[in-house]
């Protein structure tokens, strides 16, 4: 007889402590982030494809020694580069990675030595067409800096 | 007042009105309240505060097709989800709001309402039935049986409160605690009822209401790890619709009835300006609790759930009105 009460008083007990945690959390602001119309910043360590770092005057660091291309597992990047008239250094003229092959391992940047990669922080990417994730990293290191 | 085809009319208008317009917006409030207790900010598109999410539902509903399954009982299965609505937009007609604001008042305001109420799970039972669907059949087996098992310490605690106030009539049950809070059936140190334990009697009448309108934690007919959807499996449209609002409705029955029973129905807690206010305030907040609860507890088992009634509610309930007919006696 005992044990019939003391359970009912206990879980009665049991039922008001949840329903206190409950209210708890109901006067407390939501935690939701709205996608589309507010976002967060992406974290220090995302991976997104790679980008070009650009030097102080705006062009790529890069210098056309091709070890990118070399360290790639799967032969997304494509680049170019010519020695101008007088100059010591190659310049870059063509980037082009093809992020439909690209498993995003990093090696390309792991194999860099003139501090010329980084991973973007780009994540909204979507489109119906293959040649939408081919990208021109030069063109887009020039659109940046307009 | 007399009873001319113009006030049967308006009353009829205004009692599915009122019923529809708390079943939509109750939806909306459960879903902004289910968020916030789960820090979500819930519907906020449509509309300001998404209240415009209610009335585009309907519109999703009613635009859709209502098949009926193959083999399906079509006359019952068309019936059911009328059938689901019509009881507690009945119960309306007779629930008196303040002293003036009643549809019709009767002296017998406790059997009626508790007559549709009892009618409500025959709608459960022929969803079930009439769908050819044993996941429905067994939900509705579920509801019906959860039903019969609430019905009786619901009607054994409202026994316990007409006997008390020697009535069977709302408008007089609560004449006679609209006071002050002390005269409430659930505070017993005033009024009529002596017995110390009317608290009891609230608590076992609030559960057996969650457990009458099929709510969470008591949804067993709804459990959809186990039964798909429920009785309302093979709904769709406005069939599934109108079962969502005869929920509802019901709930705001429910909540109307412990008001009245329990909490002194339109009389204010400190005497002052009693008025329909203090009901809707009343029912509103009895609303949000059962919003509040559902969100909180887990679905109990089916043996969990009778259990409780059997093993814990109807002796409690019980042994409440043999106290307080005792008491009654004595004083």
């Amino acid at each position: 007889m005992v044990a019939y009460f003391s359970e009912i008083y206990h879980g009665l007990i049991s039922l008001l402590e949840g329903m206190v945690i409950t209210f708890k959390e109901f006067i407390k602001p939501p935690v939701t982030v709205s996608y589309p119309y507010e976002t967060l910043p992406m974290c220090e360590r995302f991976r997104g494809h790679v980008e070009l770092i650009e030097n102080e005057e705006g062009n790529p660091n890069c210098v056309v020694c091709g070890l990118c291309a070399r360290a790639c597992p799967s032969q997304c990047i494509t680049l170019a580069g010519e020695k101008p008239e007088g100059e010591k250094k190659k310049v870059l003229t063509k980037y082009v990675l093809d992020f439909t092959r690209c498993s995003l391992c990093g090696s390309c940047v792991e194999s860099c030595n003139f501090n010329a990669l980084e991973f973007s922080k780009e994540y909204n990417l979507a489109s119906r067409r293959k040649e939408d994730f081919i990208f021109d990293l030069l063109g887009r290191l020039e659109e940046r800096n307009r | 007042m007399r009873l001319t085809l113009f006030n049967v009319v308006a009353a009829v208008i205004i009692a599915i009105a009122f019923a529809a317009v708390n079943a939509a917006y109750l939806v909306w409030a459960e879903r902004r309240g289910a968020a916030r207790i789960q820090r979500r900010p819930g519907p906020n598109i449509n509309g300001p505060f998404g209240l415009l999410q209610p009335p585009l539902d309907g519109i999703k509903l009613m635009a859709k097709q209502l098949t009926i399954p193959g083999g399906a009982d079509k006359i019952l299965f068309i019936a059911a989800p009328v059938l689901a609505m019509f009881p507690a937009i009945m119960s309306f007609v007779t629930i008196p709001f303040s002293d003036t604001i009643v549809a019709k008042n009767m002296n017998v305001g406790i059997l009626m309402i508790f007559a549709f109420a009892a009618l409500g799970s025959t709608s459960l039972l022929f969803a079930g039935w009439s769908s050819r669907n044993k996941y429905a059949m067994m939900a509705s087996i579920r509801a019906v049986s959860q039903t019969v098992a609430y019905e009786i310490p619901m009607l054994i605690t409202t026994i316990t409160v007409v006997m008390i106030a020697g009535s069977v009539d709302l408008m007089e049950i609560v004449n006679q605690q609209k006071e002050s809070i002390l005269h409430w059936n659930i505070f017993p140190l005033l009024g009529n009822s002596h017995n110390i334990l009317m608290p009891l009697s609230f608590l076992i009448f609030f559960t057996c209401t969650l457990a009458e309108t099929n709510r969470a934690p008591f949804d067993l007919g709804e459990a959809e790890s186990e039964l798909v959807a429920g009785f309302h499996t093979e709904y769709g449209s406005m069939g599934f619709g109108l079962f969502f609002m005869g929920e509802y409705a019901n709930i705001v029955i429910g909540s109307c009835m412990t008001t009245i029973l329990f909490l002194g129905g339109w009389g204010c807690p400190f005497g002052l300006f009693p008025g329909v206010w203090w009901f809707i305030l009343k029912l509103y907040l009895l609303i949000a609790t059962f919003i509040w609860i559902r969100w909180t507890f887990p679905r109990t088992t089916i043996y969990g759930l009778l259990n409780l009634s059997w093993k814990i509610l109807i002796p409690l309930s019980l042994f409440n009105l043999l106290l307080t007919a005792g008491l009654i006696k004595v004083f």
